[in-house]
């Protein structure tokens, strides 16, 4: 069973994607890749603190998500990988020639950035890494939870659909 | 529960309306609109969220309720409360939590776990009996 889904989330594991995702897909593991909280065992234990007993986490560095990309593919059981900026996920996708399918799924107000969705909001900067993942062949949309419309970067980026 | 200047000493906070609405029950309940300040993670990261959270603290709250353990909302409290120890985080909040948490003496040490258990005991299931006519 591949990952089922790669998820670009800034509130990375919350509600969304435990019990969102989670129970429609019978997520049974999380690949949560963030520099800082493979660093961090007190962050590590606030995130494991709102995970259900039958969902395993993995914390990884972007170096150990590469090194270790095909064991979480391979594995058996349904999981996600999440990371909480785009571009964590870029540098991903550059390496991992298998990763190329993105789900949008929070990036959140902050200042530098335009909304382009009810959840996603962009620097321009940002805009231009997605545009770039895109034209290496990685397929990118919009989907906050399984009942939303899923909306297609380009729709993303002209901002039209902002509900 | 309230300060002497009837600022509330907690803050509920959750997803989308959950904690105007839940708070709004308690209001009608209770007839008492002091007692819980709210918030909404609503269109927030989890830093805003906890800058929600902080800022309550800094007014003088001393216990966060929030809806979901796994929720962002859960993690931001949490994330203040590391350097805030005196706050407690209640997390999984319902209305007999809030109810009970409301009426409790000010002051009270264990106001929170009183709640907690009072919650608990307040959930069931009932199921339908078929009658035999």
């Amino acid at each position: 069973m591949p990952i089922e889904l790669h998820r670009i989330d800034d509130r990375l594991i919350h509600g969304q994607v435990v019990v969102g995702w989670g129970q429609p897909l019978e997520l049974r593991f999380l690949v949560l890749v963030d520099d800082e909280v493979a660093g961090s065992e007190w962050e590590q234990e606030l995130y494991r603190m709102g995970v259900p007993p039958e969902m395993r986490v993995e914390f990884v560095s972007v170096a150990q998500a590469i090194e270790k990309y095909a064991s979480f593919a391979s594995d058996p059981k349904p999981g996600m990988l999440l990371t909480g900026d785009i571009d964590t996920m870029a540098r991903l996708c550059a390496a991992i020639p298998a990763l190329r399918r993105v789900n949008l799924g929070g990036v959140h107000h902050r200042a530098g950035r335009a909304q382009k969705l009810r959840y996603i909001f962009l620097t321009n900067a940002e805009e231009a890494e997605l545009r770039a993942m895109a034209a290496g062949g990685v397929e990118i949309s919009a989907q906050d939870v399984p009942a939303a419309r899923v909306i297609p970067l380009e729709t993303v980026l002209a901002g039209e659909a902002t509900t | 529960m309230s300060d002497m200047e009837g600022r509330p000493l907690a803050l509920v906070i959750g997803h989308k309306d959950f904690a105007s609405g839940i708070v709004s029950a308690v209001i009608a309940i209770t007839g008492r609109a002091d007692l819980f300040r709210t918030a909404s993670n609503y269109g927030l990261d989890t830093r805003a969220a906890e800058a929600l959270v902080r800022d309550a603290i800094a007014d003088g709250v001393v216990i966060v309720f929030t809806d979901l353990p796994a929720g962002s909302t859960t993690m931001a409290a949490r994330r203040a409360q590391r350097d805030h120890p005196e706050v407690t985080v209640v997390t999984g909040v319902s209305l007999p939590v809030l109810l009970d948490y409301a009426f409790a003496t000010p002051g009270t040490e264990h106001a929170a776990d009183a709640a907690v258990e009072k919650g608990r005991a307040a959930m069931m299931v009932a199921r339908g009996t078929v009658r035999a006519d």
